[in-house]
């Protein structure tokens, strides 16, 4: 347990797996690298050349357009050269293994792979397997890990309300199924956010949550009194088959975010949601479009914290 | 052929003898412990000053990946990692590739295993055709061709209407039903315990009452039946304690427990270790320990090693696509002298659960050291430490959550029918 | 060693510039050192453009092998660099390398008319074909050794000399 795979004998950032078990410096550290990206796409070149020559392969087991190009624009605007292989579809089915494909691409003189998974520990197990000077992000593993969404929300929250110590936090939604709760909460928790909520009914609960040093609520009214910072959860459609939920119309009412509900938080406080949003669902589109959403500003800020992490990753 | 075994510390746990004695073999028997039977000359002297003598393991759920999966494991790379750790006599589970549901495979398995001249081997048969859970398999024809009990090994009867008519229709003839208590439907495709790990790790969960419910369920058939029921590698502390309270009800249950159980648990899975992927899964720190108090009161009748090789590749997945399993026939004597020590628990006390016991639960002539039995031995240096290395185990499968440690308690000469089948 | 005062190049740099400031004349310090000047010449030649400051650490070409300097902050550049006439302050010229960084991210804001480069102190050693066009004084330095640029809590500036750490250690 002890040895933190992310981290290399010097104690610098390695891997980035998890936001689990990185000390505050390592988390504010990118926070930090990535304002100093944020301004980059507003020159006339939109780019740094911090990377250049570098290789950096998107390694997509699970496809997803949305994450794979926010990777894709952070990694080119560093002047890596980018290699997309969605894999879901070609040598998995051939009978290679995870880690013979990984061997290959090492092979190719690969600098830094970007792994998305649907099994946790798909980034873990591939970053113990890399050359040693090889750097793995994961852009997502199961229901594990997401660690690059959780920083650019903490990126955020930061943008919004400056500092971490006396905020109230309510992540709200599938809890149990999401990679990126887990990692906003500890990335919450370790920035020192004092008080980190969960709001779901407990189908969507995962056992012992409180252990992470959340308090769980299951009434969104109770859950979201003096709330500075709402992170919503996407609700994906299969969690009525396995008889999680009876309907999304139900679900939309106790848990779905409107302005009604909204105005249980405080007057100030922001909304984010890591998308793809289900309207209607998990939140009303008045509030996803209202002036207390910041999640078109999340996408941005992503583009900055994703250049910010490769950057740090490469340097170390 | 005449063997001595001389100055070894003697355990038999069945009898209660633990002294320092000498062996008398002679024509693959036990002819006499203690004083030398007159016209006795020794072809082969083993000098066990500093070891303790004890009866051949008998190990109730051994893998042997034959037939059928070979890519894992053959019978003869299992025989040889069987007598390495000290095991004569075993039971293998009939998740084989196709099942043990015909005689034929059986009497086939019978012969192989039998003309290796190592180990004993006693299949446990299929209870349902192709273990689908359907259809029964011919109980009787199955048991004359070899095999011991009946069970259904980690594939789940779904139906309880089944289950039912199995254990009733095999209690016609009073065989032993073996069954690993889970609910399918609640365990559905988790992966890890229930429990704080899992919640880290995001790992799909086994929540605790797959288990107590499939106890539940068995044990009321049971009672309803009449059949003998034996559950396979119960995992928690519930099910330790509904196990303990049908056994004060005196119905005719066993159960043990895989020796992985009472030394790890959730917390062992760490970063994402498929070598601690194992169904059931490793439960709380809790449940481990009550495992090890259920195995002391004699709740848990008997530990087993439930080994299962399996391939390199195979392991080399993310966890929850990784094939779940430990091998751990050559780790099982170690590791009941680790628990023996730990508890504070007799040498002599501590074999039966490998000996004498898990003979019993098989209903076969084994696992003591009477007068006239077969000379099935093992014999171990108790202090030697040895470490758990892949190029070290006989086994094709190297996955064990032990690998890379130490343990104590070295197996030096193992005998099967009196023959000398293992060396250090 | 004797180390001159930071403030009395700072003058002498002041009155160099003085004669080519034009009401068109943009200021770029570069972090750290070269901000601070940058921010005392703004104020002493009373410029009406804003200034700007650079932190070349994206552009730095020891980059593969050092990784990134902590603390990197963000440049900003508050101003149209199209066409325009810039003069980039450091504190120290020593290398050069520092000044090709900065220079090539400049290019990336757009095309400046001109660059000029203004020094407090060139302590030789240039690597690259890089001369300031204004310096308050030139001191020659062994390789060992670091000049650093201080301010303290009052603003005032000085000198340091140290050792230079060995990379690794």
């Amino acid at each position: 347990m002890s040895n933190n795979p992310q981290l290399n004998k010097g104690g610098e950032l390695q891997h980035l797996l998890t936001t689990e078990g990185l000390p505050a410096p390592i988390l504010l550290n990118i926070l930090d690298t990535a304002e100093s990206f944020v301004g980059v796409p507003e020159r006339d070149i939109k780019k740094v050349p911090l990377l250049r020559g570098k290789s950096i392969f998107n390694l997509f087991f699970e496809p997803s357009t949305r994450t794979r190009t926010t990777f894709e624009i952070a990694a080119k605007r560093l002047s890596a050269d980018v290699v997309n292989l969605n894999i879901a579809s070609s040598s998995q089915s051939k009978g290679e293994t995870l880690l013979d494909t990984v061997n290959n691409l090492s092979a190719m003189h690969a600098d830094m792979f970007i792994v998305r998974h649907s099994q946790s520990g798909a980034a873990h197990l591939i970053a113990r397997h890399v050359k040693p000077e090889i750097h793995v992000i994961n852009a997502g593993d199961g229901r594990h890990a997401h660690p690059t969404q959780a920083l650019l929300d903490m990126f955020t929250i930061r943008r919004y309300k400056r500092d971490f110590h006396n905020l109230c936090v309510a992540i709200v939604g599938d809890i149990l199924h999401s990679r990126v709760a887990r990692s906003q909460i500890h990335a919450l928790t370790t920035l020192g956010v004092p008080e980190v909520r969960v709001i779901s009914p407990k189908t969507l609960l995962p056992t012992k949550v409180d252990r992470l040093g959340v308090r769980v609520f299951h009434d969104m009214a109770k859950g979201l009194k003096d709330v500075d910072v709402l992170l919503m959860l996407r609700l994906q459609n299969e969690r009525m088959l396995g008889a999680r939920l009876p309907s999304a119309e139900e679900y939309f009412k106790y848990y779905g975010l409107t302005q009604e509900k909204l105005a249980r938080a405080k007057h100030d406080a922001i909304v984010m949601h890591p998308g793809p949003m289900n309207r209607g669902i998990e939140i009303d589109s008045a509030v996803a479009d209202g002036k207390q959403s910041v999640i078109s500003q999340q996408v941005t800020f992503g583009i900055a914290v994703r250049m910010a992490a490769m950057t740090i990753l490469a340097g170390n | 052929m005449k063997i001595l075994i001389k100055n070894g510390r003697v355990i038999d746990p069945k009898s209660g003898m633990d002294a320092v004695s000498d062996v008398y073999i002679v024509a693959g028997k036990i002819v006499a412990i203690g004083a030398q039977p007159d016209r006795f000359q020794a072809n082969h002297i083993i000098d066990a000053k500093g070891l303790v003598v004890c009866p051949g393991l008998v190990d109730i759920s051994v893998r042997l990946r034959e037939p059928g999966l070979e890519y894992k494991a053959t019978l003869e790379s299992e025989m040889r990692a069987a007598v390495a750790g000290g095991v004569t006599s075993l039971a293998c589970p009939p998740d084989t590739d196709p099942p043990l549901d015909e005689p034929g495979l059986v009497e086939m398995l019978k012969h192989r295993a039998k003309s290796l001249n190592q180990a004993h081997v006693y299949p446990i048969g299929a209870l349902t055709q192709g273990l689908q859970g359907d259809r029964l398999t011919e109980m009787a024809e199955l048991f004359d061709a070899g095999c011991v009990a009946f069970g259904q090994s980690d594939k789940q009867l779904l139906d309880s209407r089944v289950l039912m008519r199995a254990m009733q229709y095999a209690s016609t003839f009073n065989f032993s039903v073996w069954l690993r208590p889970e609910d399918a439907g609640i365990s559905n495709s988790g992966v890890a315990h229930d429990g704080e790990v899992a919640t880290r790790l995001g790992l799909p969960a086994i929540p605790v009452c797959a288990e107590t419910v499939a106890i539940s369920n068995i044990v009321l058939i049971a009672r309803e039946t009449g059949a003998r029921v034996h559950l396979s590698k119960v995992s928690s502390a519930e099910g330790v304690a509904m196990v303990r309270a049908a056994k004060q009800q005196g119905l005719p249950v066993t159960c043990d427990v895989a020796v992985n159980y009472i030394h790890l648990s959730e917390m062992d899975v760490s970063f994402f270790d498929s070598n601690c992927h194992l169904v059931p899964p490793l439960r709380g720190i809790s449940d481990r320990d009550a495992l090890r108090v259920g195995l002391k009161d004699g709740t848990i009748d008997v530990v087993c090693s439930d080994h299962s090789p399996v391939d390199e590749d195979a392991k080399l997945l993310p966890f929850g696509e990784s094939e779940a399993g430990a091998i751990g026939l050559e780790l099982l004597l170690s590791l009941i002298l680790k628990w023996a020590t730990e508890m504070k628990i007799p040498l002599v006390v501590a074999l039966a659960k490998i000996t004498s016991e898990s003979a019993k639960i098989l209903g076969v002539e084994a696992g003591h050291l009477s007068l006239g039995v077969a000379a099935d031995l093992c014999i171990f240096d108790p202090d030697q430490y040895w470490k758990v290395e892949a190029a070290s185990l006989k086994s094709q499968g190297k996955n064990t959550p032990f690998l890379g440690m130490e343990l104590q308690g070295k197996v030096k000469y193992t005998l099967a029918n009196g023959i000398l089948v293992y060396e250090d | 060693m004797y180390l001159p005062d930071a403030e009395k190049l700072l003058s002498d740099l002041t009155e160099k510039i003085r004669p080519d400031v034009t009401k068109d004349t943009v200021l770029v310090g570069i972090f750290t050192g070269g901000v601070w000047i940058a921010k005392r010449l703004h104020q002493t030649l009373g410029l009406a453009l804003p200034l700007g400051a650079l932190d070349v650490s994206f552009y730095r070409d020891d980059f593969s092998k050092i990784g990134l300097h902590h603390q990197v902050k963000p440049s900003n550049i508050p101003f149209e660099v199209e066409g325009r006439h810039i003069i980039l302050i450091d504190d120290v010229l020593y290398t050069g390398r520092t000044i090709r960084a900065a220079i090539n991210e400049l290019f990336d804001y757009g095309r400046p008319a001109s660059i000029r480069l203004a020094a407090l102190v060139d302590r030789g050693g240039r690597e690259l074909p890089v001369v300031a066009n204004y310096v308050g004084t030139t001191i020659d330095l062994l390789k060992d050794k670091m000049l650093a640029l201080e301010q303290n809590e009052n603003g005032k500036l000085s000198l340091s000399l140290y050792e230079k750490i060995p990379l690794g250690s």
